[in-house]
């Protein structure tokens, strides 16, 4: 059985193709359009995941997309309808875009797919709930044959909350907690109220918590928030004016937190990092409380995560440390992009009955299921664009490109195939010496074009991150994060201490202090030899020139800017920005030796996320 | 559009949730004049809702 699953129209559009229950690729529209988050209809990822299975349109027995437009529509008819006559502005918004476009997706869906082949799709479409696409992409996917899975996101359909149970190739949804009460609509509340970007700033959020207090605890949870034991919640809507109007929080909440919502372009202060810290800190306390109820409540060894709360890898680590369950698996496309893999999976063993095969260490093949291009093909893009470039076998490469970090220079690695989901993985990726402490300030001024919170995501050796942090299981997917061991901290003096705000993260923490925060963790990617084994080949000859088997790994792109996808776009990235060397492939290029003339000014082609 | 209606009416079958036929004619209504009287329908910045 074939299935192509979709998730388009709201934000992050992406399509996946799952055939007979395996996963064979998944990709992100914006990846190929260059457009942050494109909502439109994933064409060109479809294109790409047929070509990577092999099919034309005609051979797909099913189409899954990955929520219910009518239950969506059913919601903001009764929210509107409760908050009336408040809310009639946002209301006026949202009518046209509904009447117009949104309550015809089947039809638009059947019409675009039409285009690609005569057939009839309306009998072929399937449609999946929001949360069970999140739950089935984690489940599904993940190497256990039964588990409780926990979904948490801002809103789908009518849920924000689930807890589901897999056995086999069953799902079942158990419990629901329901819009407008939301832990990922609070914690973006206060992404808004901080003034980053609802739906893309909430990460900056999360790397801004280490820098305060969470002094404003008391006060979210006195008035915001009421938690029970069990981590089910309700929000003071109050407090809140996404359901009536055009902003997260009201009047009410500037007054708890003593003034108004910060202006984007405004300094950041202390009381926006001690809010930050004080989200967050409620956060945790939810999942984990959550975490743990289910726990008891099924008597469940092994845990599922997915949904965009899944991507706040502070909570995550702190779940795993906090041991209520043996294993935890986390999808690594935990966002709306993976509810197109979620939905298909859903169709393939729920719908269609296909048998599940547990896989190890999973299914989602180190979530490198986007396109690759082979040798041939790169160095005809790369002689079509006018680079300049020395191919060489795979020990000149990984042994000149080791030399090449060692020697503190920033690398641009382009190999295999693209990554699925938020976070590159060593495939499209920018690498620098973890051990630098300029590497920090370099990758984000002169390659980034931003300033950082975050410190860089260590890539370290699978069989070495013990060594290097204490973290007693896997992290292939950047979503755990865990501290650095004590015996490589470096003790910071009163003065250092004394800094405030990101000239913190300047001052070196450890010995790999590119990618140790200021509370010295580290969001944490281990590399296994069967997984990725290029870049397991690139770090254990980092590690037999230099000792240390950590890189700092960032995405391959700038601020504001799809992660690359072609080689194409990784020349011009490569050309737009202060990158010492590009690897696409076994060819490797030197900034010194390319043509001025094809520099680029990269630095404000994109909008700023 | 009756296509959408009679697909609605059905939803609103299977959810028991006659009640919101009104709404939905009404919203219809309204939906449609804010249509013409708009040129283009923007999403506001909180997508997530919509």
């Amino acid at each position: 059985m074939k299935v192509l699953g979709l998730s388009a129209f709201y934000h992050d559009s992406a399509a996946a193709l799952v055939v007979n229950g395996e996963i064979i690729a998944a990709a992100q529209e914006e990846r190929f359009t260059r457009k942050k988050h494109d909502a439109g209809y994933p064409r060109h990822a479809i294109d790409y995941v047929l070509s990577a299975g092999g099919l034309t349109p005609s051979d797909i027995d099913y189409v899954a997309f990955y929520e219910k437009p009518f239950l969506k529509f059913e919601r903001l008819l009764e929210t509107y309808v409760s908050m009336a006559p408040r809310g009639f502005k946002s209301f006026a918004m949202a009518l046209p875009l509904w009447m117009r476009e949104k309550l015809y997706q089947k039809d638009l869906l059947s019409t675009e797919l039409n285009a690609l082949v005569k057939a009839d799709w309306n009998a072929k479409l399937v449609f999946s709930e929001h949360h069970l696409s999140h739950a089935a992409s984690a489940f599904f996917a993940s190497p256990f044959q039964d588990a409780a899975v926990l979904t948490m996101d801002g809103v789908g359909e009518w849920a924000t909350t689930s807890l589901a149970i897999g056995h086999g190739n069953a799902l079942t949804i158990e419990r629901e907690i329901h819009f407008p009460h939301s832990l990922g609509l609070l914690y973006s509340a206060f992404t808004y109220y901080t003034g980053f970007r609802v739906n893309s700033g909430e990460y900056k959020l999360m790397g801004l918590a280490p820098y305060g207090e969470p002094k404003y605890v008391s006060q979210i949870l006195e008035n915001l928030i009421d938690v029970k034991p069990d981590g089910s919640f309700r929000l003071d809507m109050k407090y809140f004016d996404y359901c009536a109007g055009l902003t997260m929080t009201s009047q009410r909440f500037d007054h708890i937190f003593g003034g108004p919502a910060r202006n984007p372009e405004d300094p950041l202060t202390q009381r926006h990092m001690d809010l930050a810290a004080s989200v967050q800190f409620v956060l945790e306390d939810v999942v984990l409380r959550l975490a743990r109820s289910i726990a008891s409540q099924t008597g469940m060894r092994n845990l599922c995560l997915a949904g965009g709360v899944a991507l706040n890898c502070v909570a995550n680590g702190k779940v795993l440390r906090d041991g209520c369950f043996d294993k935890i698996w986390i999808q690594p496309a935990s966002g709306d992009a993976g509810g197109a893999l979620g939905a298909a999976l859903a169709a393939s063993f729920m719908h269609l009955g296909v048998p599940r095969k547990v896989v190890s260490p999973d299914s989602m093949h180190g979530s490198y299921l986007g396109p690759s291009y082979a040798d041939d093909e790169i160095e005809t893009t790369l002689h079509r664009v006018g680079a300049r470039f020395v191919k060489m076998t795979d020990a000149e490469m990984f042994a000149k490109t080791a030399d090449c970090l060692a020697a503190g220079l920033a690398i641009g690695w382009f190999q295999g195939r693209m990554e699925f989901g938020p976070r590159a993985l060593g495939n499209r990726s920018i690498l620098g010496d973890a051990r630098s402490p300029a590497m920090q300030k370099i990758l984000n001024l002169k390659i980034k074009y931003r300033e950082s919170f975050r410190p860089f995501a260590p890539a370290v050796l699978a069989e070495d991150a013990a060594d290097y942090f204490d973290l007693n299981v896997e992290s292939p997917y950047m979503l755990l994060v865990a501290p650095v061991r004590q015996e490589r901290r470096r003790p910071v003096s009163a003065e250092e201490a004394a800094l405030f705000g990101i000239e913190k993260l300047n001052v070196p923490r450890s010995d790999i202090p590119a990618v140790t925060h200021v509370d010295y963790s580290a969001r944490v990617q281990t590399v296994r030899q069967d997984t990725n084994p290029k870049l397991h080949a690139l770090l254990s000859m980092f590690k037999e020139r230099t000792g240390c088997s950590v890189l700092a790994n960032t995405s391959f792109n700038v601020r504001g800017e799809p992660i690359v996808c072609t080689p194409e776009d990784a020349f011009r990235c490569f050309m737009g920005t202060d990158l010492d060397i590009l690897v696409v492939g076994n060819c490797v290029l030197r900034k010194e030796d390319q043509d001025s003339a094809l520099a680029i000014n990269y630095k404000n082609q994109f909008e700023l996320d | 559009m009756f296509k959408i209606l009679g697909e609605f009416l059905v939803f609103m079958k299977v959810r028991k949730k006659y009640w919101l036929f009104p709404i939905m004619i009404v919203t219809a209504l309204l939906g449609g004049l804010i249509l013409l009287t708009k040129g283009s329908a923007v999403a506001p910045f909180i997508y997530t809702l919509f």
